[in-house]
């Protein structure tokens, strides 16, 4: 990311200078900063300016270097589509696409998808129409109270982009970083094979 | 029947207000029945569902709990100076704080402060704060200090009665007195078998971990507070709140619209309500305050840990003589039913005249309990059905055939009270039928490291009659769509659907012009929490009754209309018919009287149970499951459910519940299990959703078939359907335990059968043979 952030004014030294105290990792890049004489590192909660793209649409705004992917989407831009669950990478409610694959967004920094494309459930409508993966799941109620649904029909998304036409066992695979507590896994299988049938142009 | 077992009633008898609520049963359906997707599907699928944790008010603030990190400690004192001074932090409150003075009961014999002195489990509330941001809130409660007295501690139910365990409460560890059960004889009753079995079955605890996190916003404007609760049920949530800040319930709303699951761990008030209220007060700023998986996974209840030791006769020709139980289960630090209804299931499910139960709750210094997904059946069940299959195996009977040969006629755990209806014999030869149970049975285990092998189980559920109170109002507009209000929530079993069906079933408009508006205690009819069971045979006979409400109207503003009398018309697909003469027909929007109104209103109630019946659901469940000898792995290869909860209200919604409780056994009897530190810190070690495992998607199989078996009951109310969403996970661990036996010949009488578990009884086994 070197060159296109410093553009913006956020280098990756200054970043993770400002990571700063506490951080694992942190002797080694002190060193690196006191050799090259970097002013002393920022309070954890400084604000950053980043420019972020979401769902097609670029967003200016001040973060904190610590506050993750999820918690800006969520609380800072209104894209509450996106739920989190356990904040640590465990439960997949808070799966986004980065460049189009499935990633969770509450272990990335929203600092550090600067210069990538994000995509949340918000951004797979076609105006005000599902598209097809959630159009598949509400046929098949591949979802019973729906809070990591989001987070489902995101995996599927990046699962279809990458092999549009997965086996049963694919798609296991390929969901199995999901929780569902409900337990609508049987349901939510059928619904990503409609899912890559309707994105081929099926019915 | 113990009202005191059945979580929703407190301790007062229901009783529906006065309006329409009496109607024949349905003969056959147009609309109720068919599989119909959500009519919220879109919401939730799309984003735009607003659940509680989604709430982003102007000025909100974001509030945090310190917890105590001991399993049992004093609070000595508690410094909140330096957290009150950080970055972005409007407020700080501790037992010290006068504005957070107020009581608190886990139970209700028990009270306690909101920041009591002493904690009694790892996770108690000791002070919170609110800041700018969620990050500012975390960093200031490690900045306060507080200063414990550390106490002993006893997290394990089977040392918590030994006579050196650290006391927890003053009256000793043991909630109350034992409950005893009796009927007959067992010692006769086991002098008259020709095969006795005794042995002890433990279930693990297992935590609800629904996906959205517990927590709420609480905004005051004024004297009126409102709060925004991922919740089973608004209306409890009100009662306690508003009784514990000592407001008018007209001046506490809680507003409910799409909640993240919760499994009985979401049916009241939690400490954080109050947190949440005293922050916003004290900062006049709307506060939201939703608990980390950390906090949930240790202070928002548990399936309790229960040890069973069980002793069962049976003659050669399968008659069951006797059934002995003695439970042990741990409530936690507070009373909260750690046994409650574990002994259900051998009380009822099966015929014989000889039965004695003990169940003993016990205290512990560990999280208190709270109802769980049909609270003490899977347990009971686990141990039960487990103990039927080795019965079995002792008399050389199949498992299948020895339970045939003890359905009972009648509710023997409620003195021989008859069933509304019961489908446990049919669930059992359908489901066997359907499974293709004896052929599987007679296939080989297989020569390779991996063997196969079948297992059943039955069940039933306490409840899953449902009945008063419930209001619904349904509403016509004068162009003939409708408004249906109710206060109940929709937990994700599809209740919003089903209500709207029997709307659409009742006067013809379709469910795309149907609004549904529910689970808000300032707009919406009071409703008791959505559990037990309970939502569809409670809340679809309430809005039948007002549906029907009006349609009565709508029939008396037509013959006025067309000057016939209302007796000979009849509301079709939203157009008003003459019976006998088809051309006098008057389509909902045309009615004059309608326009000139603007609406009809229909209020509807539940009407009371007959009580002469006992309003019960069954089921039976087959699997099929490969055991590694090698590494002990289990894999569920398939599953059939038949149940058996009257009338299928929605075959897809329906066949997602039966999934879900699949889903959810599988993890009680392979997977699930809260681990604390028992010998050194009673801390809890799975504290993550890396180590408490739930099941995933690779962890269920694909395979799984929903059977109904479809009586609609025409005695339990005026739907004809009973409770499904517990029974669907009654029999499951207890079935997938059956079919490791098959698997292996190793009896696992722990939950969850993890490898770690099972290979050292495969080694044993290996040894002795």
């Amino acid at each position: 990311m070197g060159d296109h952030d410093r553009a913006k004014g956020v280098t990756r030294r200054s970043f993770l200078a400002t990571v700063g105290a506490g951080a694992a990792g942190v002797a080694a890049l002190g060193q690196a900063a006191a050799a090259t004489g970097t002013p002393p590192a920022a309070e954890a909660s400084d604000m950053l300016q980043v420019t972020l793209a979401v769902n097609g649409r670029r967003h200016r705004l001040l973060v904190e270097p610590r506050w993750t992917l999820a918690f800006v989407l969520r609380e800072k831009l209104g894209l509450s589509g996106t739920k989190v669950g356990c904040e640590r990478g465990e439960c997949g409610a808070c799966t986004v696409l980065i460049d189009g694959q499935a990633r969770y967004s509450c272990l990335l920094l929203a600092v550090e998808v600067e210069g990538h494309e994000v995509t949340t459930v918000e951004g797979l409508m076609r105006g005000e129409e599902l598209g097809p993966v959630q159009q598949a799941f509400a046929e098949h109620d591949g979802f019973q109270c729906g809070y990591c649904t989001p987070g489902q029909i995101m995996a599927a998304e990046g699962l279809l982009r990458a092999n549009p036409a997965p086996s049963r066992q694919e798609i296991r695979l390929g969901m199995s970083g999901n929780i569902c507590r409900c337990g609508a896994y049987a349901h939510i299988v059928e619904a990503v094979a409609k899912a890559a049938a309707l994105r081929r142009g099926g019915v | 029947m113990r009202r005191g077992g059945l979580y929703w009633l407190d301790g007062t008898e229901p009783q529906a207000p006065g309006a329409a609520s009496g109607s024949e049963a349905w003969g056959s359906t147009a609309v109720v029945g068919r599989p119909m997707p959500r009519i919220d599907a879109y919401e939730r699928v799309s984003g735009t569902a607003v659940y509680p944790s989604d709430l982003v008010l102007p000025d909100m603030l974001y509030g945090a709990i310190l917890r105590c990190p001991h399993p049992h400690a004093r609070v000595r004192s508690v410094d909140l100076t330096a957290a009150a001074s950080m970055p972005g932090v409007c407020a700080a409150i501790s037992g010290s704080s006068p504005e957070a003075d107020l009581r608190w009961s886990y139970t209700r014999q028990v009270f306690t402060k909101l920041f009591d002195p002493t904690c009694r489990f790892e996770g108690e509330a000791v002070a919170a704060v609110a800041a700018q941001t969620p990050q500012q809130a975390r960093d200031a409660l490690r900045a306060i200090r507080v200063e414990y007295e550390v106490l002993p501690f006893v997290v394990d139910e089977t040392r918590a009665l030994a006579p050196d365990a650290p006391g927890i409460a003053e009256s000793g560890n043991l909630v109350g007195e034992p409950e005893i059960y009796t009927r007959g004889d067992v010692a006769k009753g086991f002098a008259e078998a020709d095969a006795v079995v005794e042995r002890t079955y433990r279930t693990a605890c297992e935590l609800h971990v629904p996906m959205e996190l517990h927590g709420c916003v609480a905004r005051w404007d004024g004297p009126r507070l409102t709060i925004w609760e991922s919740t089973q049920g608004v209306f409890p949530v009100q009662q306690r709140v508003a009784a514990l800040l000592g407001l008018p319930l007209s001046r506490v709303r809680v507003i409910g619209h799409y909640m993240g699951g919760g499994f009985g761990s979401k049916l009241g008030a939690d400490k954080y309500n109050l947190v949440a209220a005293v922050l916003a007060r004290v900062t006049a700023r709307p506060v939201k305050l939703f608990l980390t998986r950390e906090e949930t996974l240790r202070c928002v209840g548990n399936r309790p840990p229960t040890t069973m030791r069980m002793k069962g006769g049976v003659k050669k020709d399968g008659t069951l003589t006797a059934l002995e139980m003695e439970a042990v289960g741990a409530s936690g630090g507070y009373p909260a039913g750690g046994a409650s209804l574990v002994d259900w299931v051998v009380r009822d499910l099966y015929r014989c005249p000889n039965v004695r139960c003990e169940s003993k709750d016990v205290l512990t210094t560990t999280g208190p309990a709270r109802p769980f997904r049909a609270p003490g059946h899977p347990q009971g069940a686990w141990a039960l059905e487990q103990l039927l299959d080795e019965l079995a195996h002792a008399i050389g009977m199949d498992p299948v055939a020895l339970r045939l040969a003890n359905v009972p006629e009648m509710s023997q755990g409620r003195g021989n009270r008859p069933y509304s209806s019961s489908g446990l014999r049919q669930c059992l030869e359908e489901g066997a039928r359907a499974f293709g149970w004896a052929e599987a049975r007679r296939r080989p285990r297989g020569k390779g490291p991996w063997q196969r092998g079948v297992g059943m189980a039955a069940g039933t559920w306490v409840a899953g009659g449902g009945g008063p109170p419930a209001t619904v109002i349904v509403k016509l507009f004068a162009d003939g769509s409708a408004n249906l209000n109710m206060g109940a929530s929709d937990i994700g079993t599809g209740t919003k659907t089903v209500m709207a069906m029997v709307v659409a079933e009742e006067l013809g408009v379709p469910l795309e012009r149907i609004q549904v508006e529910h689970a808000d205690t300032g707009t919406t009819q009071f409703a008791t929490a959505s559990g037990g069971s309970k939502t569809v045979p409670t809340e679809a006979p309430a809005t039948r009754a007002a549906a029907l409400e009006v349609k009565r109207q709508v029939l008396e503003l037509a013959a006025e209309e067309l000057k016939v009398d209302k007796a000979d018309l009849r509301l079709e697909n939203g157009v008003v018919v003459h019976r006998t003469d088809p051309a006098l027909r008057k389509p909902l929007a045309k009615l004059a009287g309608l326009r000139r109104q603007g609406v009809v209103v229909g209020v509807g109630t539940r009407a009371p149970n007959p009580e002469d019946v006992a309003i019960c659901p069954f089921a039976a469940q087959f699997c099929e499951v490969e055991v590694n000898r090698r590494t002990g792995e289990v894999r569920v290869l398939r599953f059939l459910a038949a149940q058996d909860s009257g009338r299928v209200m929605n075959r897809l919604t329906f066949d997602s519940q039966v999934i879900g409780g699949i889903t959810m056994g599988i993890g009680l009897g392979l997977t699930e299990q809260r681990v604390l530190d028992a010998g050194q810190t009673g801390r809890l070690v799975s504290g993550s959703l890396h180590d408490y495992k739930l099941p995933t998607m690779l962890d269920v199989p694909a395979d799984i078939v929903s059977l109904p078996i479809e009586i609609p009951d025409t005695r339990a109310n005026s739907t004809g359907a009973k409770g499904l969403g517990e029974p669907a996970t009654i029999p499951t661990a207890a079935a997938v335990a059956n079919a490791v036996f098959a698997a292996t010949g190793v009896r696992v009488t722990d939950s969850p059968i993890t490898p770690a578990r099972l290979l050292p009884l495969l080694a044993a086994a290996r040894k002795e043979s």
